[in-house]
């Protein structure tokens, strides 16, 4: 794959999907702790969400970054903009704000879930 | 791999008038934490504020800075 067709993949995934996170590991194996936090997030929020593991190929990481200007891993987006990362997005989360940029009901516990598979995600999308 | 008192002298001399309280989360130095208060925050998104120190160590997080969580404030 060339760089051009990582970036072109790295573009259709945030315009396509509503909602589109980039992290290490996936979902129901994530590799870092952060990107862990953030899929739970989003698993409790009952979104539905794709996510895009950028551990396979080093160039993903480095196409997603200078695409959105935004140097850590995860990347969450929602209609095509970048919300943040691990920190913004576990703020949102608590503040209550989060639910409404997804457009979803604020759940009622507000702390970090503990992992769980969520009903209806889709499944994560892959770079060959 | 920056110091925690490296990376608050840097927080603070490129946004002046801020203070960063800068922690070490695990111990190992490579996920660090800074707490920064800025005035120079005010009417930016959480977003532009982080853009804002990331700008600081551009090129290091990732790199020799492994880890940098961030929480930003203007000052009360």
């Amino acid at each position: 794959m060339t760089n051009e067709e990582i970036r072109g993949e790295i573009k259709r995934a945030i315009h396509e999907e509503r909602v589109m996170l980039f992290m290490k590991g996936t979902p129901d194996m994530p590799r870092c702790g952060f990107s862990a936090r953030v899929s739970q997030i989003l698993n409790a929020s009952g979104v539905e969400y794709a996510a895009m593991d950028i551990l396979p190929d080093p160039r993903i990481r480095e196409e997603l970054s200078g695409l959105s200007g935004w140097p850590t891993i995860p990347q969450l987006f929602v209609g095509g903009e970048l919300v943040g990362g691990c920190d913004i997005v576990t703020e949102m989360f608590e503040t209550g704000e989060l639910a409404e940029t997804l457009g979803t009901e604020r759940p009622e516990r507000v702390e970090a879930p503990a992992p769980a598979q969520a009903p209806g995600q889709s499944p994560p999308l892959q770079i060959e | 791999m920056p110091s925690t008192d490296e990376v608050k002298e840097r927080i603070e001399q490129a946004l002046p008038g801020a203070t960063a309280n800068v922690t070490d989360l695990t111990g190992g130095g490579d996920h660090l934490r800074a707490e920064v208060v800025y005035d120079g925050f005010a009417g930016l998104s959480r977003l532009q504020q982080h853009r804002l120190v990331y700008d600081v160590f551009e090129g290091e997080i990732g790199g020799p800075i492994h880890a940098l969580s961030l929480k930003t404030e203007t000052p009360t």
